[in-house]
């Protein structure tokens, strides 16, 4: 099993995705291009190396690199992502 | 869910409980910790004297409704972090924590049932928070947890677990799989798709579905479930990887 057992679920990387976009994003849905399945980021693989990587569940093809830099996050995206970011209700 | 930076915040251990020889419960004061939904998990840092520091994600064990915020931690022998959680931690030491995170693997008593967890070892703590949740309120929802450990003294939770298994519609199922102990009469072997089936409830009753447990356990569970007809997305795995412990 040792090549199953380098990745770990999209979900497991919801502190740092947080912390980049600032939102959740693990219910996000990403359209895969390669593919064309959807799945929440939740439910992608996460690999972890120098950087982290997310990958489609269905196909395997790149859905996101992100390096973590002493100043700041790269973040390269493949893909279709639906991000819907909350709003503070308009003052009634 | 409202919009917030991500921030790291002060814990503090208020008491510390042993649930099994390698595992133990930390419950924290955290001033300004926003609520969770069971399920979700935090991340955890650890720093050094020298500033060096470590990271790691850990479920949440207790429920939104108990007010608090606490962890299960199970020590990963040759780990960075854990053993200082389950060893050394007392009452009163520090370390931050940031979350909570992780809105995909979570389950609101609104979401509805029927409910199928499998745990495989400390997989347990966020189906553990699930059930706390469902328990703290009076609806009646079919709840099948499967347990998968070593043997009877790693199971977590145990008197819990057998007060949770005699409220109307959940039911709590054991496998031990190295070690049983005299007079046994739950499941001992690996998760198959006999096991499954008996502990229900049927992909014809679209339970949503929840894993959680090592990968070599998820992915396994994982193809049993698919291969009884539960569809992909009624699935959802959450895996411990090797993260350094």
């Amino acid at each position: 099993m040792a090549q199953t057992a380098a990745w770990l679920d999209g979900n497991g990387m919801a502190g740092l995705l947080s912390e980049v976009f600032e939102t959740e994003m693990t219910t996000v849905d990403r359209g895969c291009g390669t593919c064309g399945g959807h799945h929440p980021v939740g439910a992608h693989r996460a690999y972890r190396g120098a950087g982290t990587v997310l990958r489609c569940p269905q196909c395997g093809d790149l859905a996101a690199r992100i390096a973590t830099l002493p100043d700041r996050h790269v973040v390269r995206l493949a893909g279709t992502w639906l991000i819907e970011v909350p709003r503070d209700a308009a003052p009634q | 869910m409202a919009r917030a930076p991500i921030v790291w915040r002060e814990a503090t251990v208020r008491a510390t409980e042993a649930e099994t020889p390698s595992a133990r419960t930390l419950r924290l004061d955290v001033p300004g910790w926003p609520g969770h939904v069971a399920g979700q998990h935090v991340d955890v840092r650890l720093t050094a004297e020298d500033g060096y520091q470590a990271q790691r994600s850990y479920s949440i064990a207790s429920a939104p409704e108990d007010g608090g915020l606490a962890l299960t931690v199970e020590r990963i022998d040759d780990g960075e972090v854990s053993p200082y959680l389950t060893d050394e931690v007392r009452a009163g030491d520090t370390f931050e924590v940031r979350g909570p995170v992780g809105g995909h693997f979570t389950w609101r008593v609104r979401d509805g049932g029927p409910l199928l967890l499998v745990a495989g070892g400390s997989g347990l703590v966020p189906l553990v928070a699930m059930l706390r949740h469902l328990a703290a309120h009076d609806e009646e929802i079919d709840a099948r947890l499967l347990v998968s450990a070593r043997s009877w003294d790693d199971v977590l939770y145990r008197e819990e677990l057998a007060v949770l298994g005699r409220r109307p519609g959940l039911r709590v199922a054991h496998t031990l799989t190295r070690e049983t102990p005299p007079g046994w009469e739950g499941f001992a072997r690996r998760v198959d798709a006999d096991m499954l089936r008996a502990v229900g409830p049927p992909p014809e009753e679209r339970p949503r579905v929840f894993v959680c447990g090592p990968t070599a356990f998820v992915e396994r569970a994982a193809d049993v479930l698919l291969s009884l007809g539960h569809p992909p997305a009624a699935i959802r795995a959450e895996r411990f990887g090797p993260t350094g412990g």
